[in-house]
């Protein structure tokens, strides 16, 4: 079993959902960001979602966009995320990392590179936000070449005619955006991601974690009821904006809080 | 660069059934939108075959945007490029007046074949990014004909510098939303309008503004504006009996160039030249994308953009708010590859120039991304002989532009 297959066996064997957590690479600066990746996981985060910083991220809100600009406004290169990678695996043998981001700082060294430097730098899977399943052929074979998981987004918009084609390619686990919308907006309605991961569930064996509008305790706490995992992101990244190169302490705190909600399962089950 | 032995039969069958020009075009969205996407090009095809879809587009051109707009044939600068060329060289230059449309430029075409779309989809609300404020001006116009809710996203830098033409947009009964993300220029009201878009999928069309975004979008505004080259290649042969030599455009994203080209693209005979915006000059900022930048993916399709070493879009400059973005439609990055057309870099002081030479020789006041075109036309003209023909596309008027053009003269208005 692979890392991210053994993390959420381990899930949910505990009998909770893994909590994913999402920051963006180099925000507020690359010398502060392993600090932030060891206080997730400090926190109680499974997964470690890694942003890609990219001038244009046409599918992220506010919080997320500025971590961007913070971002490439102080520096980082595509180098030093697969530096600041690289590192965290060799401090943390076990926990997933996942690269997100689009499309264009992905391929324009070309597929292969990419995943060759996913793979060397133990990258676990990678989230493509502009590539839809129609146009898998730029990353997905050299991917799975790789061995690197190609995890695919479900929406609200993704009826049951179009799902087939998201799942076919898909590994890792499968990642429902909870609204249709962009990241840290609005949120879904607890019945509606109810019966959204209940369809999904029943069309595939991966594991299914929600993402976009959670942002607190009380929420990822439902979510976690009924899902395999669940994606905090803004919220985590409102405080690094807040807190800058001090925010460690401060997401530990805050990563802490979701995942003692999330223990909340056991007891209530 | 594509094997020219593998070339399809004909230029004008592209793109492919998935959306691609060659290596370029295809549909890189966000799963949410995918599902709109497909069914907009479904719709699109029905359209398009369906012969009242075309009654009705076509009247409108004729009744409400006024076509056929003229081709002019342009006696003073011909005769005034003709007096310093060598003897018997100075190309006869023709004009397609586009300019002359409703709202003052080619950009209403396509905003009237989309609203009839955007009308089939059952969507009553639109959407629509502007740079200088002429497509979001022509989105409100035909959003107030089509009695459809309306907003225009617009970098707040631009809201600045463009109050006439977001006045209008208000008058049009628009609304319109400053953007102040990223640079808020052009590209950041295309991320944001993006970004509307994704959350208000259900009742919302996005009438993207020139011949990129992903497929159905270069394919179905070139199909649109290409009602500019079928009415050259009429005019062109009742006043001359056959077809141009060549064909002169400025590239933006590129919709008025496609739409002159296309019909064309199978006639060997006719030469092509896309100006792209050089601004300072192409070792300082600028907006060719083609002459300065890399195939790249942004927003929605992949195309020739200016980026760095790792993918990062750069700012694009050009003294023209329309030709001030980062990128250019899929169809150009694969006309360029295959060699179909010649893309040239015209710099902002050249493209002041001729904004002032075709005023005061022609009576005609040029958009600064016209004035372009008319630029190089001036540099190519000279050089070919006195019976070979060229027709520019006069793609807007340059009335938004007289506050741009004073400043940069250092004049106080």
């Amino acid at each position: 079993m692979d890392r991210l297959a053994s993390r959420f066996a381990a899930c949910k064997a505990q009998g909770r959902a893994a909590l994913i957590t999402f920051v963006t690479a180099g925000d507020p600066d690359v010398a502060s960001t392993p600090a932030i990746l060891d206080a997730l996981v400090a926190g109680g985060a499974d997964i470690i979602e890694l942003g890609m910083p990219f001038t244009d991220p046409m599918a992220d809100g506010p919080a997320i966009e500025l971590a961007n600009l913070r971002s490439l406004g102080s520096g980082t290169k595509t180098k030093h995320i697969f530096a600041l990678a690289a590192d965290f695996r060799a401090r943390h043998a076990d926990t997933p990392i996942v690269l997100m981001g689009y499309a264009n700082p992905m391929l324009i060294r070309g597929a292969d590179w990419f995943a060759d430097q996913c793979k060397a730098a133990g990258v676990d899977g990678v989230i493509c936000v502009d590539i839809p399943p129609e146009e898998d052929a730029e990353i997905g074979p050299a991917l799975r070449a790789a061995g690197v998981h190609l995890i695919r987004l479900a929406t609200p918009t993704t009826d049951a005619a179009r799902l087939p084609a998201v799942l076919d390619g898909a590994s890792g686990f499968l990642y429902h955006v909870s609204v249709a919308g962009i990241t840290g907006k609005q949120s879904a309605a607890q019945a509606n991601i109810e019966i959204a991961v209940d369809k999904l569930k029943a069309a595939t064996d991966l594991p299914v974690a929600v993402g976009f509008g959670v942002r607190g305790p009380e929420q990822a706490a439902a979510i976690g009821r009924i899902a395999d995992g669940v994606v905090v992101g803004s919220a985590i990244v409102d405080i690094i904006g807040s807190h800058g190169d001090a925010a460690a302490p401060f997401v530990q705190d805050f990563v802490a809080t979701l995942r003692d909600a999330l223990h909340i399962r056991e007891t209530a089950a | 660069m594509t094997d020219t032995l593998s070339l399809p039969n004909s230029l004008r069958s592209q793109p492919d059934a998935s959306g691609h020009f060659g290596a370029f075009g295809g549909r890189y969205v966000a799963e949410t939108l995918m599902p709109l996407i497909l069914e907009l090009e479904k719709v699109y095809k029905t359209a398009k075959a369906d012969p009242a879809f075309d009654a009705e587009f076509a009247e409108l051109l004729r009744s409400y945007v006024g076509r056929p707009n003229p081709l002019y044939y342009a006696g003073r600068l011909t005769e005034a490029l003709r007096a310093k060329a060598p003897a018997g060289k100075g190309a006869k230059i023709y004009l397609k007046r586009e300019e002359l449309n409703h709202t003052g430029a080619h950009k209403i075409n396509n905003c009237i074949g989309q609203a009839l779309l955007a009308r089939r989809m059952g969507k009553k609300k639109v959407i629509a990014e502007t740079g200088a404020g002429q497509h979001g001006v022509a989105t409100a116009t035909v959003a107030a004909l089509f009695g459809m809710e309306c907003k225009i996203f617009m970098g707040a830098k631009d809201v600045e510098r463009q109050k006439p033409n977001v006045f209008r947009m208000k008058l049009l009964g628009a609304e319109v939303i400053p953007v102040h993300s990223g640079s808020s220029t052009l590209k950041d009201s295309m991320n944001d309008a993006l970004r509307y878009w994704v959350s208000n999928v259900h009742d919302t069309f996005y009438i993207i503004g020139t011949a990129a975004g992903p497929h159905p979008y270069p394919e179905l505004v070139r199909d649109f504006q290409s009602i500019i080259g079928k009415e050259t290649r009429a005019q062109i042969m009742e006043a001359e009996g056959r077809l141009p030599d060549m064909l002169i455009a400025p590239v933006g994203g590129g919709s008025n160039a496609i739409g002159l080209f296309h019909p064309f693209l199978d006639d060997p005979e006719v030469a092509m030249i896309g100006v792209e915006a050089a601004g300072e000059g192409l070792d300082g900022k600028h907006a060719a994308s083609l002459a300065g930048g890399v195939s790249g993916i942004l927003h929605g399709n992949r195309t020739y953009l200016l980026q760095d070493e790792d993918g990062q879009i750069t700012e694009a400059h050009s003294i023209s708010a329309g030709l001030d973005y980062p990128g250019i439609g899929p169809e150009h990055s694969w006309l360029h590859e295959i060699g179909r057309v010649q893309y040239m870099p015209i710099k902002d002081e050249e493209a002041l120039t001729s904004f002032q030479t075709l005023s005061k020789l022609e009576g005609i006041i040029p958009a600064l991304e016209s004035a372009h075109a008319v630029a190089a036309a001036e540099q190519i003209a000279p050089t070919l002989n006195a019976d070979k023909i060229i027709v520019i596309n006069l793609s807007g008027r340059g009335d938004k532009d007289i506050f741009t053009v004073a400043d940069a003269l250092g004049v106080e208005m």
